[in-house]
């Protein structure tokens, strides 16, 4: 369909220019929300192509939750932009370098990989119609089922990386008093108020 | 031509058809129902409340949109002006789009998806960045400290709002919006099985459109007016219509996800007489009355009691109850979909 062409096209578009305007943004929160573009374009363009779980995902774990904070931290940076900018060609040689390694891997691992035949006869089977099967299930399927320990192991990864965050920035002060609720709620009316009947010129 | 006009136009007229149908009465909702909780707020603190405008102050909330329609949009010079002036239509735009998976009835929905309500979460946690930008772009003190609460409160409460929407799913066995309330026609609504989450679920989302008592990145107190200080005309309008909207869109999300929706409470005779969307209609309304309840007899949090709150209490609790949710499904074999 010729609209679906056109909507492919104006969303890629979109992404490409916001993926070039991160880097090229001169400020950096600038830079995150065409990130944050970026990633929603792209869903859009899984919306597109019929994967709209993916996309749903996308969404919610990236620009719902990862940007945010990234443009948290982002926003409370202090740093003199045009400082940044002056050792630009200085560093070009190396970040070309970077580039370039990069580039030739990636065109190394997408030329010579042979995906497994089992996988490339799921691909060229039909997909079934999306009103026999959703795709949320055939991915929830395939990942509870054929990919599970790599799906866990992956999921463990990302547990210990965070229990080791945790364990790295948490420092116990010394002299800080915390709010304990428990004492707070365990606080009766007794313990604190008490009603006196105050005689006239005698006091308490 | 004519294909053209079949495939392509009338689609297109109908849809812009549909999507008018939806704005226009929502926006009139929230007209009337900054009036509400003025009269609401004014009755439990024993005050008239507005009774000048109209009869009964009706006109009230129309009078105030047209006092900030003629108003001069003010742009500090040293905001970042692109951000400060997509900030609030975002947030706007947001809380209208959502809108398009919401059933009103059977089949009385905009776009019948199959990932709705994921879909109506990405939307949803998306609303932190109309804050966010608005609260730097105004470069400016207490919009930002407003900004850095607001995107901290909002992620923390989006993980068990996450948590009580995947117990529903587990009941459910679909990430369809009508689905949903489908299998509440079959059963109970989900409010009898699951009511702890449904407590979870409301106080989050007091927390997630930042109303009182979490109303802290607008905390007058502290804050003057949080992310809006910058704001005047109709930036600051947007900004009200938004939050407004998107209180009604949380109320139906908590409808939609346990209070049936559509449905009758009692399937018989005098019930099911009065049609789906007015049963909608009325739940919608209760809630917002809990809304503007909660709002006139609250005190306000202080940040690290809602932190706490937010993350000791309501996570490990929401989390139990997916892990026992989806035991009791199992071990009672009512999964559903399998």
């Amino acid at each position: 369909m010729i609209l679906q062409g056109i909507t492919f096209y104006i969303f890629a578009t979109i992404a490409v220019a916001g993926g070039v305007m991160v880097v090229a943004a001169r400020n950096p929160v600038h830079s995150v929300l065409f990130l944050i573009l970026t990633f929603f374009t792209t869903a859009a363009l899984f919306v597109l192509i019929g994967a709209e779980f993916l996309a749903m995902v996308l969404v919610v774990v990236y620009v719902g939750a990862v940007a945010v904070l990234f443009l948290f931290v982002v926003m409370m940076l202090d740093i003199n932009f045009v400082e940044m900018r002056e050792g630009f060609l200085q560093y070009m040689p190396i970040g070309m370098l970077v580039g370039i390694i990069l580039l030739v891997e990636l065109l190394m691992v997408l030329g010579t990989a042979s995906i497994s035949p089992e996988v490339l006869a799921t691909g060229t089977e039909p997909i079934p119609d999306l009103t026999q099967r959703q795709n949320t299930a055939a991915i929830g399927d395939v990942i509870y089922t054929k990919y599970i320990y790599a799906f866990q192991s992956a999921g463990m990864i990302l547990l210990i990386a965070m229990v080791g965050a945790i364990v790295l920035t948490l420092r116990q002060r010394p002299g800080v008093r915390k709010q304990k609720v428990a004492d707070q709620l365990a606080r009766r009316r007794e313990d604190s108020v008490e009603l006196k009947k105050v005689q006239p010129g005698q006091g308490i | 031509m004519a294909e053209f006009w079949s495939i392509y136009l009338l689609p297109g007229i109908i849809i812009l058809a549909q999507i008018l149908a939806i704005v226009v009465p929502l926006l009139l909702c929230v007209a009337m129902l900054t009036y509400a909780e003025r009269k609401i707020m004014a009755a439990m603190q024993l005050r008239m409340g507005p009774n000048v405008v109209g009869p009964f102050g009706l006109l009230q909330a129309f009078a105030d949109g047209a006092k900030l329609f003629f108003k001069e949009t003010v742009l500090p010079t040293s905001a970042n002006k692109i951000i400060f002036l997509i900030a609030p239509m975002l947030l706007f735009l947001l809380s209208m789009v959502a809108w398009a998976v919401i059933p009103f009835d059977e089949g009385m929905v905009v776009s019948d998806i199959n990932v709705g309500i994921l879909y109506l979460f990405a939307i949803s946690s998306l609303g932190v960045y109309g804050i966010v930008m608005a609260g730097w772009a105004s470069n400016s003190k207490y919009p930002f400290l407003s900004a850095l609460r607001s995107a901290a409160q909002m992620v923390s409460y989006e993980v068990s709002i996450g948590f009580v929407i995947i117990t529903v799913l587990l009941c459910v066995g679909s990430l369809n919006v009508s689905d949903v309330v489908r299998a509440q026609a079959e059963g109970v609504w989900f409010v009898i099985p699951l009511f702890p989450m449904f407590i979870i679920f409301f106080i989050s989302t007091l927390a997630e459109t930042n109303r009182h008592p979490f109303d802290l990145p607008e905390a007058e107190a502290e804050l003057v007016a949080g992310y809006q200080v910058e704001y005047s005309s109709m930036t600051f309008a947007l900004f009200f219509l938004g939050e407004y909207a998107n209180m009604i869109l949380m109320s139906g999300m908590t409808a939609i996800l346990f209070l049936g929706g559509w449905l009758p409470p009692f399937d018989i005779a005098p019930f099911n007489w009065i049609p789906g969307p007015i049963w909608f209609f009325l739940k919608i309304a209760f809630l917002l009355f809990v809304f503007v309840w909660v709002r006139a007899t609250l005190p306000r949090y202080r940040y690290d009691q809602l932190m706490r709150l937010g993350w000791k209490v309501f996570l490990p609790f929401s989390l139990l109850w997916v892990a026992l949710t989806a035991g009791v499904l199992v071990a009672f074999d009512m999964v559903p979909n399998t």
